[in-house]
């Protein structure tokens, strides 16, 4: 059958192609022009090749932030995926619960960030916060403006705070579209509650698990507001996360050119690390 | 090897689900519990089951009360309207699951699941996952899983329901056969009188939690100790009519329609039910009677024409074979087969005949 030739349908893409341009490709391009190139202001650009990479790729610096960085996204997807699966398990399936629940979890959800980062630091001041004196006055030496590991401490605990209500909901949703006859199904052969969990309930969840542990990922990879109201990065590195580091490097040195060249980086990272991933878990989806 | 429900009643709050409900199963046998959605035959599986309890009433098992025993200490197997497997097993895998957890070696297990497998035409998929495979070869999956147990009780709720119309008749003829040789108790759950017809065994006709007859499937079409029965185990639904005899004269109370029968049975007031494929657009048995009527709607089939129409105040159904072309409004003559009526007197119960 022959196919008559219709161009216009390209008409439709254009709306898309012009807002694409100037949300991302625009950005993206000025970033990738100062990476490669130096500038003093006032419009006087100088080439500078892979200069910029090369620099940051060595920079020990961008290695410890980096460093802070996995180990930090490592440390709360390993807290935040087991207890927020927990607690979807815990939550009630029917009865006035449910919506109790769900409002409950979606609580920390709505709170702007800053707010997070200003209610934790209120929270964990050492001598008027309701948690550092908690602490200290029950013996422990906390003071996370001073101490790196209190620092990460109660940086990680708002984090899980904020963010694990996200994984229980996902899983939650998981948890809900699990026809009850596969339980019963379970009973009759006798499963145990973990055969239950292990060969029914998580292989059901993995597609939204999947999704929780790819936007768990890139948004604690990515983080910068909270730790920023929080800690400002410090006691002196000790929080510098990749973004607060590129933040200062940016407008703080004002130099446009290595910030330029680690954001490629950085977001070259987030981008081979989340397709790797993804690949990986859908390789035997797709087929239905 | 005997099942028995003892007045079992199953109550949610404030609504009964099982009216006190009786019922002996035997060995070897097939029964159907056929009833709409909601008329109670999931519940009296999983009360069967022992996945729930009853409210009152005893469940007794090979002569022992088993009220209350733990779904994972009877012997039993079920297989669902979903397609239900453990999504990350293999086919292989999945069939095994039961055998696994009690603890049965390996030769066994592989020689077990190898026979049942070829029994259900999966030899082919065991190392494939049910995502890979059609409906069809998920519930042959699950429906293998179940046979793999040697239960003693086999539960099916509406296994065929979400199969496709040309799976589900293969499906459905192959499924007496993987009964037969079994030391077992078959228990079959369907909304469709054609499944029970085809299944054969006994047949329970259940309607709003309540079990309104038991017996062999082929009795309690032929005779349905009442109009209840009747209609339940009626597809498409039975006409119903209001009747008045005197002497050997039949008159329908809606509409005057009358026809002479030589049908013995008390002058005065019955219910016929005349099941559809009855009345026919040609002549049918040796006493059929003639009746006028106006066409409402006309379905073909390709094998079959179902015709609605109304004489008077009656709206009923035919069903002949073939294609029988009939406009929409047009009159046409239909014949009711006489032999086939069933009557019932003013409490609903089946009037014997001779």
């Amino acid at each position: 059958m022959n196919k008559t030739l219709n161009q216009k349908a390209w008409f439709f893409v254009i709306p898309v192609f012009v807002l694409v341009a100037f949300n991302a490709v625009v950005p993206l391009m000025t970033v990738v022009n100062y990476s490669f190139q130096e500038t003093f202001g006032s419009n006087v650009f100088a080439w500078e090749g892979t200069r910029w990479f090369k620099e940051i790729l060595h920079s020990e610096r961008f290695h410890a932030s980096l460093g802070r960085q996995f180990i930090f996204t490592f440390i709360i997807l390993l807290i935040q995926l087991p207890l927020g699966i927990a607690i979807a398990l815990t939550m009630p399936k029917k009865g006035w619960g449910v919506p109790v629940c769900l409002i409950l979890m979606s609580m920390p959800l709505l709170i702007p960030w800053n707010v997070v980062g200003a209610m934790w630091n209120i929270f964990a001041l050492p001598e008027i916060g309701f948690l550092g004196n908690s602490l200290n006055s029950l013996g422990f030496d906390y003071n996370f403006t001073q101490q790196s590991g209190d620092a990460w401490f109660t940086t990680i605990l708002m984090d899980v705070w904020h963010w694990t209500s996200l994984v229980v909901l996902l899983s939650y949703a998981g948890l809900n579209s699990i026809q009850p006859a596969y339980y019963q199904a379970a009973e009759i052969d006798g499963a145990s509650r973990w055969d239950v969990f292990r060969y029914i309930e998580l292989p059901k969840m993995k597609k939204v698990l999947t999704l929780a542990i790819l936007l768990r990922f890139m948004d604690s990879f990515m983080i910068y507001t909270e730790p920023f109201v929080l800690t400002g990065g410090g006691p002196g590195n000790a929080t510098n996360f990749l973004s607060l580091d590129l933040v200062k490097m940016a407008l703080g040195q004002f130099d446009l050119g290595p910030a330029a060249a680690m954001s490629l980086i950085y977001f070259l990272i987030v981008l081979l690390i989340c397709w790797v991933f993804y690949t990986l878990m859908m390789k035997d989806e797709g087929r239905t | 090897m005997s099942l028995e429900l003892k007045n079992v009643e199953k109550k949610v709050g404030i609504e009964t689900h099982i009216h006190s409900a009786n019922l002996k199963l035997e060995k070897n046998t097939i029964n159907v519990l056929l009833g709409s959605t909601l008329a109670g035959k999931t519940t009296l599986m999983q009360i069967m089951a022992g996945l729930d309890k009853p409210t009152s009433g005893e469940v007794w098992f090979n002569g022992e009360n088993v009220t209350g025993k733990e779904v994972q200490k009877r012997n039993c197997s079920m297989v669902y309207q979903q397609f239900i497997n453990y999504p990350n097993f293999t086919v292989f895998e999945n069939i095994a699951s039961p055998l696994k957890i009690t603890g049965v070696n390996s030769k066994e297990i592989k020689e077990r699941v190898g026979k049942v497998a070829e029994l259900l035409k999966l030899s082919a998929m065991l190392n494939k996952k049910p995502d890979e495979l059609s409906g069809g070869q998920q519930q042959r999956t699950a429906l293998a899983r179940a046979l793999v147990k040697d239960s003693d009780l086999i539960l099916l709720d509406e296994p065929l329901a979400n199969l496709d119309f040309k799976l589900r008749e293969e499906l459905r003829e192959e499924l007496p056969k993987l009964f037969e040789d079994r030391d077992c108790i078959v228990v079959y759950a369907t909304t469709e009188p054609l499944d029970a017809l085809m299944i054969g065994g006994n047949t329970a006709t259940l309607l709003k939690g309540k079990i309104i007859q038991y017996g062999k499937t082929l009795e309690v079409y032929n005779k349905p100790e009442n109009l209840t029965s009747a209609k339940v185990f009626s597809d498409p639904p039975m006409n119903i009519a209001e009747i008045n005899k005197s002497g050997d004269t039949f008159k329908l109370t809606d509409n005057n329609f009358q026809w002479k029968s030589a049908v013995k049975i008390k002058d005065g007031f019955y219910k016929i039910g005349i099941r559809p494929h009855n009345i026919t657009t040609y002549k049918e048995g040796n006493n059929s009677v003639e009746i006028n009527g106006k066409v409402l709607i006309s379905e073909l089939s390709g094998s079959e024409s179902l015709i609605h129409f109304t004489n008077g105040n009656l709206n009923w159904v035919s069903l002949s074979n073939g294609i029988q072309q009939k406009n929409i409004g047009e009159d046409t003559k239909l014949y009711m087969n006489t032999d086939e009526f069933l009557y019932f007197d003013q409490n609903n119960r089946l009037v014997n005949h001779g």
